[in-house]
């Protein structure tokens, strides 16, 4: 656990998107994202306002495009979902090379695609350029409840218990004989996995204990100490993403 | 064929719709935090965290089911439920959802609402008054509570799954007419599957944690005479 509580989606860096606060970060994307899904569908050219605005943050991020695209993958079931949209759809029907297809179904499947994609991506970039620990403290900063952000931290700080407790069972069976391939070690696994969860849990709760007999209270020091706290200039910064999202959806409301 | 993975995505419910889910689950979620807090000592503290741990890591596990096409992975509500009780269980997997969405992109900033609704609060909920209807009528026995976890489990999935049926019914950005019954049966039975997967972890898992420190769950209390209250060793000796 020395390797400090980033994730894998992080990418280190000094970027002035890594430098801003995290609450900022988290408002300006939630923000992007309720504009992106009120946008009406059929107002194409917003989607590539849209488009250029997460470019433009990811370039300023020095996100690079391989890295999101690659990650954006995560959208795939959903993008099969919208494939079968257009065949399954009711209503008016055209014939597109030789397939009937609903119209109603490809504009679900152009407004299910456009929307979602541009969520990950806007998702992505906010972890790309915060840590966990940066997340929760923005969280709290925004007053989410204390005992969310507890629960939140907790289940941070454990999912490495629990890797390194299961990585410590792996090669405990592979030393006494088990030879665990592909599918087959899921059997191990499975088998396990109450004995998995009893020991990450009492080693998480010595975890606990430890943190509790060194002054824990619930909160993280850097929460309560208050410092690196957004200032209003931050907010007005990180506010031109969102507030250019939200004319261009206010704009495509009024034309559409 | 069709694919489904259980975190909806932008787009798919329509605007107004995803506003009411959110607005619903931001009001049970607050019911949940003020019940939690009653319920959260020293010992509820670190399980909590643990058990939001291990459904953020087995919600990682996308298992395929049967040939290929779909998908699902766990949702963890009952073992929540099991383990930290409702009101905590509903807030670990509502967390699990959040950060999964804020970090990982999975499931829609937008559809918030609606995941939290289908997964945490209906899963939850299902799968908890299950538990405290089953516990009473089957034998208090290791296969008894095994029953209990199997099929609470099983059960809160499928009902799960039925709430994005109702949510995409109320919503869905395309109308699919006659074609919305497909998609109630291809949800059921999908996580039908994912059910099974889901009760045998929950079982074993509540299982172990009940033969060894039952004092840990959270749905035995009450039923057995209360056991002494742990004192941690100390220097964590086990």
């Amino acid at each position: 656990m020395g390797a400090g509580h980033s994730h894998v989606l992080y990418r280190e860096s000094s970027s002035p998107v890594h430098r801003l606060p995290p609450e900022v970060k988290i408002v300006a994307m939630v923000v992007f994202t309720i504009a992106v899904v009120a946008t009406p569908r059929e107002a194409f050219w917003a989607f590539g306002g849209y488009a250029l605005l997460v470019a433009a943050v990811a370039a300023l991020a020095r996100v690079g495009p391989r890295w999101l695209l690659g990650r954006a993958l995560i959208e795939l079931p959903f993008v099969l979902f919208a494939i079968a949209l257009p065949f399954l759809g009711a209503g008016e029907r055209i014939t597109v090379a030789g397939l009937h297809l609903s119209v109603d179904g490809l504009y679900g499947s152009w407004n299910i695609l456009a929307k979602g994609t541009l969520g990950v991506l806007a998702s992505l970039l906010l972890a790309a350029t915060t840590t966990t620990r940066d997340l929760i403290l923005g969280l709290d900063r925004l007053r989410c409840p204390q005992l969310l952000t507890q629960i939140a931290s907790f289940m941070l700080r454990y999912l490495d218990v629990l890797v390194g407790e299961a990585r410590r069972m792996r090669v405990a069976r592979i030393s006494r004989g088990d030879d665990p391939r592909f599918l087959w070690q899921l059997r191990g696994f499975a088998a396990g996995i109450g004995a998995l969860f009893l020991r990450a849990f009492e080693r998480g709760e010595r975890v606990y204990l430890a943190m509790l007999s060194r002054g824990y209270s619930g909160r993280m020091p850097a929460v309560w100490q208050g410092a690196g706290a957004a200032t209003a200039g931050q907010w007005l910064v990180a506010a031109t993403v969102p507030v250019l999202a939200a004319s261009i959806a206010a704009t495509a409301l009024v034309l559409g | 064929m069709e694919t489904l993975a259980m975190h909806i995505s932008n787009g798919i419910i329509n605007g107004p719709v995803a506003a009411i889910f959110a607005a619903l689950a931001l009001a049970t979620l607050t019911v949940c935090v003020l019940r939690g807090r009653r319920d959260l000592d020293d010992r509820l503290a670190p399980m909590a965290g643990l058990v939001a741990a291990f459904i953020f890591a087995v919600q990682m596990l996308n298992f395929p089911i049967f040939t290929a096409g779909v998908s699902g992975h766990l949702l963890g509500g009952a073992l929540a439920a099991m383990l930290v009780g409702p009101w905590v269980g509903a807030l670990c997997v509502a967390v699990v959802l959040v950060v999964q969405a804020l970090v990982f992109g999975d499931g829609g900033v937008a559809m918030l609402g609606l995941n939290i609704t289908n997964m945490a609060l209906i899963g939850t909920a299902a799968g908890y008054l299950l538990i405290a209807l089953l516990l009473r009528v089957l034998p208090r026995t290791p296969a008894g509570l095994a029953v209990t976890a199997f099929v609470s489990a099983l059960v809160s999935v499928v009902v799960a799954s039925q709430g994005f049926v109702l949510e995409y019914w109320l919503g869905g950005t395309t109308d699919l007419g006659s074609n919305l019954a497909g998609l109630a049966g291809t949800m059921a039975g999908a996580h039908l599957f994912i059910g099974i997967g889901e009760g045998l972890i929950t079982a074993t898992t509540v299982v172990t944690v009940a033969k060894v420190r039952p004092d840990l769950v959270y749905a035995l209390r009450g039923l057995r005479p209360a056991a002494a209250p742990t004192v941690p060793a100390v220097g964590g000796v086990r």
